[in-house]
């Protein structure tokens, strides 16, 4: 149980740091492309080749597979709230980098999310992991 | 097309997420972390039907997300995608049937109502 709180809180806090910085580095690297965006799919995909998109899509799948583990054995309704810590980060870096103003909703905002995160946090984070465990076996 | 947008991101991102949650779960536990383990679990996984499904509707969220951002600011396009969160946590209790007790539900409702907010 110790081991796993760890591993968990370690995994939440690798998912948290690279969708915010992917997302940050995606923002950041669209706002630079000169060209049009229609419906064509040519236009993103060498946009993709581009430095600040490429280190965002390498943060964004780096987020994506760690995600994917610790939905392994946390649930998907454990991820999410706790995950959300990223858009306080999110707000952190627009403040920080792109010199956002931050208001006093914001903020509030900021502090409603850390508070849903603090209350989901005290939960266990799988609940359905001897159902699976038993639909495994069937199947098998 | 700015709400056409939110809504495909929204749909995608609540079928990718529970695809991939049932898969996860019935995939177990992940306890080894050595790279080459897990490569190998990947290669696995990379064959799960709703697994690959799940890869499709987060393209499709993906691409609609970087032409949002386009179209408009990250503080508008983060916050509006929030909407997923009570979508999937009521997804979550009914198709993945988790025990979404008291503190869950008081606490999606925080989040969703915060991640609202920034958006102001």
């Amino acid at each position: 149980m110790e081991r796993l709180n760890r591993k968990t809180w370690i995994l939440t806090a690798l998912v948290v740091f690279t969708q915010a910085f992917g997302n940050f580095a995606l923002n950041w690297g669209m706002k630079r492309q000169t060209r049009e965006f229609g419906l064509s799919p040519v236009a993103y995909v060498e946009a993709i080749f581009t430095p600040w998109v490429a280190i965002g899509v390498a943060l964004l799948i780096v987020w994506l597979l760690t995600r994917m583990m610790l939905l392994s054995w946390a649930d998907l309704s454990f991820v999410l709230p706790v995950t959300s810590l990223g858009y306080v980060l999110s707000a952190v870096i627009g403040k920080l980098f792109f010199f956002e103003q931050i208001s006093w909703s914001r903020w509030l905002g900021v502090s409603l999310i850390v508070a849903g995160t603090v209350l989901v946090g005290l939960t266990r984070p799988g609940t359905t992991q001897q159902e699976t465990r038993e639909l495994v076996a069937e199947r098998a | 097309m700015r709400w056409f947008l939110v809504l495909a991101i929204v749909g995608s991102t609540v079928l990718a997420d529970v695809l991939q949650s049932l898969e996860m779960k019935r995939h177990g536990e992940v306890t080894d972390f050595r790279p080459g383990k897990l490569g190998r679990m990947l290669a696995g996984m990379a064959q799960r039907r709703y697994l690959i499904l799940a890869v499709f509707f987060m393209a499709i969220s993906f691409f609609a997300f970087m032409k949002l951002l386009t179209l408009a600011d990250l503080s508008f396009a983060v916050p509006v995608t929030a909407a997923s969160f009570v979508l999937e946590t009521i997804a979550a209790k009914f198709v993945l049937k988790e025990a979404v007790d008291g503190r869950r539900w008081a606490g999606v409702g925080l989040v969703a109502c915060g991640v609202a907010l920034l958006a102001l």
